[in-house]
């Protein structure tokens, strides 16, 4: 993985010295709370019921074991234990004391860790695949690109004020498991037919109040152009961009005022005069940092290892397990594996300190020391020799990180919500246990198979519930809490918005109405039908009518 | 006490006046004090013969200032005319006058002085100045003194701009 030179240690060292000034002149009255406010948030502090939040970047996800200890230290010293990964790989944690925030960040910027733009209104982290580098359909790794785009947009003098946040995700894949169509920015890596890597990319999609999916603004970008092209892009952004409303500001809206041809003809116009410029990439830049990526040393390994088809083949927990949380590997004999940090009782993507450091040692013993963090919450081990699947889960097992359910309904995404986070109108963690309780047990679950379930405790949609198969969205009526269904949604290369089959639920019909839909699925699936298959065959309308089993309760709503 | 502007890491006096249109006023018919002015693109559409006149017949330089909105089209041809180009920060959250002094520099080849003014303070310092301001403005209630120390918060960028056009990546020495 990349690993910082000395101009990379001196920029975060500088950033900690910068918001250490920051805060003391905040918290000696010199900063108001207006100023101080895009200050703390350009550096993930956030204000929130319980007092500072601080997220953490993980940038695309990826971390080395040491750093993953670090978490865990500062949880325990500075937090009360845990942590919570997100849905764009950060780690937030929700009990800091703001005069000791530059103490962590100075020891974060020890192990190359950072909370540098993790909110505020600039170039949030870049986020990619969970199975960078080790995936069979990958086109090529996106992760160097990531890291370029990482150093471009860290203090990028013009884009600090933008309208609104700015999000980029880039996937290297067949497959999108990034979910870029949903990012302000998405790169996808393709090849032309020289076999020259360039990047089709797409713009102006978004979760929040108006879910749009991006829309293509150009087909094959070629890689020495990724950052005049990027720059080009954000400056249209940071000029026509509406700031009059921030419900309107994201880039997303810009796109669909001006067309996506208008708009990509106004970024195509900008681009003219950077292209070809100093920001252009080198072969040698693109080197060095590719080298930091570079395939672990793998073993030679027979595809199958014996003893693990034997375990297999006698063990049913440990076979449920390797079917639901271990993926396959480009390399022979290898797998990875996803450490699932979904149970119920646990909020969805927490993590003890425990935890981290459990998986932490996994990963120094088994997956060449390093962790990805995935944006359906999970931690992943990408290289593990398949002999070794038994013993990690068994360690796994004993550190409360192997429920066998990745991709089922108890793998389901949920933000903080209301018992957390000051933006919510609603809570998203009871909901989650409760519908996590409903459908606790395993062989059920195994029967109703894959499912995303994605629940957000507000319309800032943190919890990706568009995206979910069954997505859920608190709302507040009246200072009471109430939880939107919406249907049909996806992520990936068909990603599509799912839509809301009527009037929200309260709290406790929650789990009732999930039951009944998810009872309509069983009844109706043929063959190997996941339920989005059995949706997309009978449609929505037989879904409504057992959601809502007093037809004068389905009154559709227009918007969510 | 004479205003003050921060040029070359230090603080000097300043003679340029702001020159707004109050509610309703026409451009034309805005009254010109004598001395060097800062006038809204507006006015310098409005009364551009005459300012010419005062630069001629009096050596008063020309000066313009320009909001977020503007569009830098509209003054293109002139840009050269201008001693003092001013972008106005209204709220320091704002981010467009940064890329206005960029394409000014960059685009537009302007070598004057580009200065910030308005809700600005020490915390914009540093990336004010690397997008091409060789004059800053600090806004009222916040301290100048302080202002000072912000050029040096970081040792080193990633990114070109219009003080150091190379990114790192073309600097960097292993």
């Amino acid at each position: 993985m990349y690993r910082y030179d000395d101009y990379d240690h001196a920029i975060v060292q500088a950033r900690v010295a910068q918001f250490r000034g920051q805060t003391e002149r905040y918290l000696a009255g010199k900063l108001s709370d207006d100023e101080f406010r895009p200050l703390r948030l350009q550096n993930g502090l956030y204000i929130q019921r319980h007092g500072p939040m601080l997220r953490l970047a993980v940038p695309y996800g990826l971390l080395a074991a040491r750093q993953l200890r670090k978490f865990a230290d500062i949880a325990r010293r500075y937090d009360r234990g845990f942590g919570h990964f997100t849905t764009r790989h950060n780690l937030q944690l929700n009990w800091v004391k703001l005069p000791e925030v530059p103490l962590i960040l100075a020891e974060l910027a020890e192990e190359e860790l950072h909370a540098i733009q993790t909110s505020g209104n600039c170039i949030r982290n870049v986020t990619t695949d969970h199975f960078a580098g080790v995936a069979a359909d990958e086109i090529a790794d996106p992760r160097p690109w990531a890291e370029l785009l990482r150093q471009w947009s860290s203090f990028h003098p013009e884009f600090a004020y933008l309208p609104r946040k700015f999000k980029v995700a880039i996937s290297g894949a067949g497959e999108d498991r990034a979910a870029i169509q949903v990012h302000d920015l998405g790169f996808q890596v393709v090849r032309d037919p020289a076999g020259e890597i360039g990047f089709k990319v797409y713009a102006g999609g978004g979760l929040g109040r108006t879910p749009l999916l991006g829309q293509v603004v150009c087909e094959f970008l070629p890689w020495q152009h990724l950052l005049s092209y990027t720059e080009a892009l954000v400056r249209v952004f940071n000029r026509y961009g509406r700031r009059d409303n921030a419900y309107k500001a994201r880039i997303k809206i810009l796109v669909k005022a001006l067309g996506r041809e208008e708009f990509a003809q106004q970024v195509d116009a900008e681009w003219a005069h950077l292209k070809d410029g100093p920001a252009t990439l080198t072969q040698g830049e693109v080197d060095r940092v590719a080298a930091q990526f570079a395939a672990p040393a793998y073993e030679t390994l027979a595809a199958d290892d014996l003893c693990h088809l034997a375990h297999l083949r006698e063990d049913k927990a440990f076979a449920r397990w390797v079917e639901r949380n271990v993926q396959a590997h480009k390399v022979a004999g290898y797998a990875a594996v996803t450490l699932s940090l979904k149970k119920p009782g646990a909020a969805p993507g927490d993590a003890s300190s425990e935890q981290m450091e459990a998986a932490a040692d996994l990963a120094e013993r088994y997956s060449f020391g390093e962790i990805r963090v995935s944006h359906e919450q999970n931690l992943i081990l990408a290289d593990v020799p398949q002999r070794e699947l038994y013993t990690v889960w068994h360690r796994a097992k004993a550190a409360g990180l192997a429920s066998p359910t990745v991709g089922l309904i108890q793998d389901l995404i949920a933000c903080p919500g209301g018992d957390f986070c000051a933006l919510a109108n609603a809570r998203s963690l009871p909901v989650a246990a409760a519908i996590q309780e409903r459908f606790e047990d395993l062989d059920y679950q195994h029967d109703i198979g894959e499912l995303e379930l994605n629940i957000s405790g507000c319309m800032n949609s943190c919890g990706h519930h568009h995206l979910g198969a069954i997505g859920i969205l608190g709302v507040d009526k009246n200072g009471e809490e109430w939880y939107q269904v919406t249907l049909g949604g996806r992520q990936g290369n068909g990603a599509r918005i799912g839509e809301v089959i009527g009037r929200a639920f309260a709290a406790a019909e929650v789990p009732d109405a999930i039951e009944r839909l998810i009872a309509t699925y069983l009844a109706q699936r043929q063959a190997d039908e996941r339920f989005i298959d059995t949706f997309d065959r009978i449609g929505e309308e037989v879904f409504r009518q057992a959601a809502y089993p007093h037809p004068h309760q389905s009154r559709r709503v227009a918007n969510g | 006490m004479a205003k003050q502007i921060i040029k070359e890491r230090r603080l000097q006096d300043d003679a340029w006046k702001v020159v707004t249109l109050v509610d309703g006023e026409a451009p034309f018919d805005v009254c010109l004090p004598v001395g060097p002015l800062l006038v809204p693109v507006a006015v310098w559409k409005a009364k551009k013969a005459c300012l010419i006149h005062r630069e001629y017949e009096h050596g008063t330089p020309l000066g313009i200032w320009l909001a977020p909105e503007d569009d830098l089209a509209e003054i293109a041809a002139d840009i050269d005319d201008f001693t003092v180009i001013a972008v106005h920060f209204p709220k320091f959250a704002d981010g467009r006058g940064y890329s206005t002094a960029r394409l000014l520099r960059e685009r537009y080849g302007y070598d004057g002085e580009l200065r910030a003014f308005g809700d600005i303070g020490r915390d914009q310092i540093f990336f004010l100045n690397r997008v091409g301001f060789d004059a800053l403005v600090i806004g009222e209630g916040k301290s100048a003194e302080d202002a000072l120390a912000a050029f040096d918060d970081f040792p080193e960028s990633y990114q070109g701009d219009a003080v150091q056009p190379l990114p790192l990546f073309r600097r960097r020495v292993a």
